[in-house]
């Protein structure tokens, strides 16, 4: 039995179809999702994510606890309200779950964790923590909305108290302001400017009805997906899992190496692979023949199996396929594709593929 | 949501199959199929001359979510195809039954739309899907 949020009944309401994801049953689009796509990319749209979990984390030992178990270092969050990137690691340097972590003061922090691995995530705290003055404690009362798009921030400021218009007006990215248990971020998973916001959930649904009369579309999994993947942001599960590490999934910028007397789980192998040329490279591809790339498909050098796609599939603002993928490190800048028994070429590239509305690649 | 209409026929596999008087057929995906589907943004189409059999797969179309086969509801040749979705995918969205049809094919002997539903069946059978 799929779970669902406190925005359910108006998203159905909406017209939404609802799919299975992640143990919740959410909005996969309400329409097209072609046109919520482009409307994050041209003015501002709105997405339930009150299916991941906020994770509320107190107490004198929080800072050490989290500087043990996640790979990038919260010792950089001296602002209340800044937030950071990371993963969390296993031993054998896999990743556990990819997350924000955001710095409230010295005794309290905030994690932001995926759906699917919520439970994975709350039994691995639970254990690790023991040791630690550290109280754990899933926020189920509170839901999320994430509102992106070039015009996401205006039309959403002044829905929001006197106290958050203040200070979420000037609120820089990548930092958070609250004013009781209303949180505004600039975040975001779609490579436009734009909030992720947190509010108490039985305020949700207005706040959702007041985002639309101010112009701000909803838009379900599926934008949410083509989004990210050309904003080039990883998908948990996909991307990356338990069985690879975050230097095989593009991830290396948010592993913190210095300090090095700093221990993390997963340091130890991660500090060998580093080292070791053998190690996967992780690419974007940008498909040149005709179809859509597709998770899992199998990519060649002439006969040589040399990786395969961990997400892929239509990039709306490119109008042509891309995709990441996991090739071995001497790969060179092109690829056949193996799709429906037939190679077709597809190009080697940086992600992201597009930022603020714009391609950043060259096509 | 369209209706379905009637002077058609209708295979399980989602595809309509149109009689036009002279001899060719047209076939297509229905309403139904391209809503499953979502965005589609590729369709790839079988070359004219090539021979297709009923059943048989002989057309992609991939949407945002997946690709998937298109199945001819009858054996014979392909006589034309609809060229314009190449650029023009969402056509099938927008318009299954009419602009949206995929390619046209001649029959090869007779009786082989008898397998087929027609509009009723067809709604049907979506109807126990559901």
């Amino acid at each position: 039995m799929s779970k669902q949020t406190v925005l359910y009944d108006t998203h159905k309401a909406m017209g939404a179809r609802l799919v299975p994801f992640g143990g919740w049953d959410m909005p996969l689009h309400y329409g097209s999702q072609l046109e919520e796509h482009h409307h994050v990319r041209r003015d501002a749209g709105m997405f339930d994510v009150s299916h991941m979990t906020v994770v509320d984390i107190k107490g004198a030992g929080v800072k050490a606890l989290l500087r043990y178990l996640l790979a990038n270092d919260v010792d950089k969050l001296k602002q209340p309200g800044k937030a950071l990137y990371t993963c969390m690691l296993n031993e054998a340097g896999g990743v556990v779950d990819d997350l924000i972590v955001y710095y409230l003061d010295d005794q309290w922090y905030r994690l932001v964790v995926n759906a699917a691995t919520t439970e994975k995530d709350l039994a691995w705290l639970e254990k690790r923590s023991a040791s630690y003055d550290a109280a754990i404690k899933p926020r189920r009362d509170l839901a999320m909305i994430a509102v992106q798009g070039p015009n996401a921030r205006a039309k959403a400021l002044p829905l929001l108290s006197s106290e958050l218009q203040q200070t979420g007006g000037e609120l820089k990215p990548f930092n958070a302001v609250a004013d009781g248990d209303w949180f505004l971020a600039r975040t975001g998973y779609t490579g436009e400017d734009g909030f992720e916001i947190i509010l108490p959930g039985d305020r949700a649904a207005e706040f959702w009805r007041q985002l639309h009369a101010a112009g701000v579309e909803p838009c379900g999994l599926g934008a949410r997906d083509t989004l990210r993947l050309e904003a080039g942001m990883n998908l948990y599960g996909s991307d990356m899992d338990e069985e690879s590490s975050p230097l095989e999934s593009g991830l290396g910028w948010t592993i913190a190496w210095e300090p090095r007397e700093r221990d993390f789980v997963g340091r130890s192998v991660l500090e060998q692979q580093r080292n070791d040329g053998r190690k996967r490279r992780f690419v974007g591809l940008v498909l040149t023949g005709r179809g859509v790339l597709r998770n899992h498909l199998k990519l060649f050098d002439g006969e040589k199996e040399v990786g395969e796609i961990t997400s892929g599939g239509y990039a709306p603002t490119l109008e042509r396929s891309i995709a990441f993928a996991r090739v071995l490190p001497d790969t060179g800048e092109t690829c056949d594709v193996e799709m429906r028994g037939k190679r077709v070429k597809a190009q080697l590239v940086k992600p992201p593929f597009v930022r603020n509305g714009k391609a950043v690649i060259d096509l | 949501m369209n209706t379905t209409p009637t002077d058609r026929r209708y295979a399980k596999s989602h595809e309509w199959i149109k009689d036009e008087g002279d001899g060719s057929y047209t076939i297509g995906i229905t309403d139904h199929a391209q809503e499953l589907l979502g965005d589609l943004v590729f369709v790839d189409l079988p070359e004219v001359g090539t021979q297709v059999e009923a059943g048989g797969d002989c057309a992609v179309v991939e949407s945002v979510k997946a690709a998937s086969d298109v199945y001819s509801p009858v054996t014979g040749e392909v006589i034309a195809i609809n060229e314009a979705l190449d650029g023009a995918p969402e056509t099938i969205n927008e318009d299954a039954y009419g602009s949206g049809w995929m390619f046209k094919v001649k029959l090869s002997g007779t009786g082989a739309m008898d397998d087929l539903l027609d509009a009723d069946g067809y709604e049907a059978m979506i109807a126990d899907e559901d």
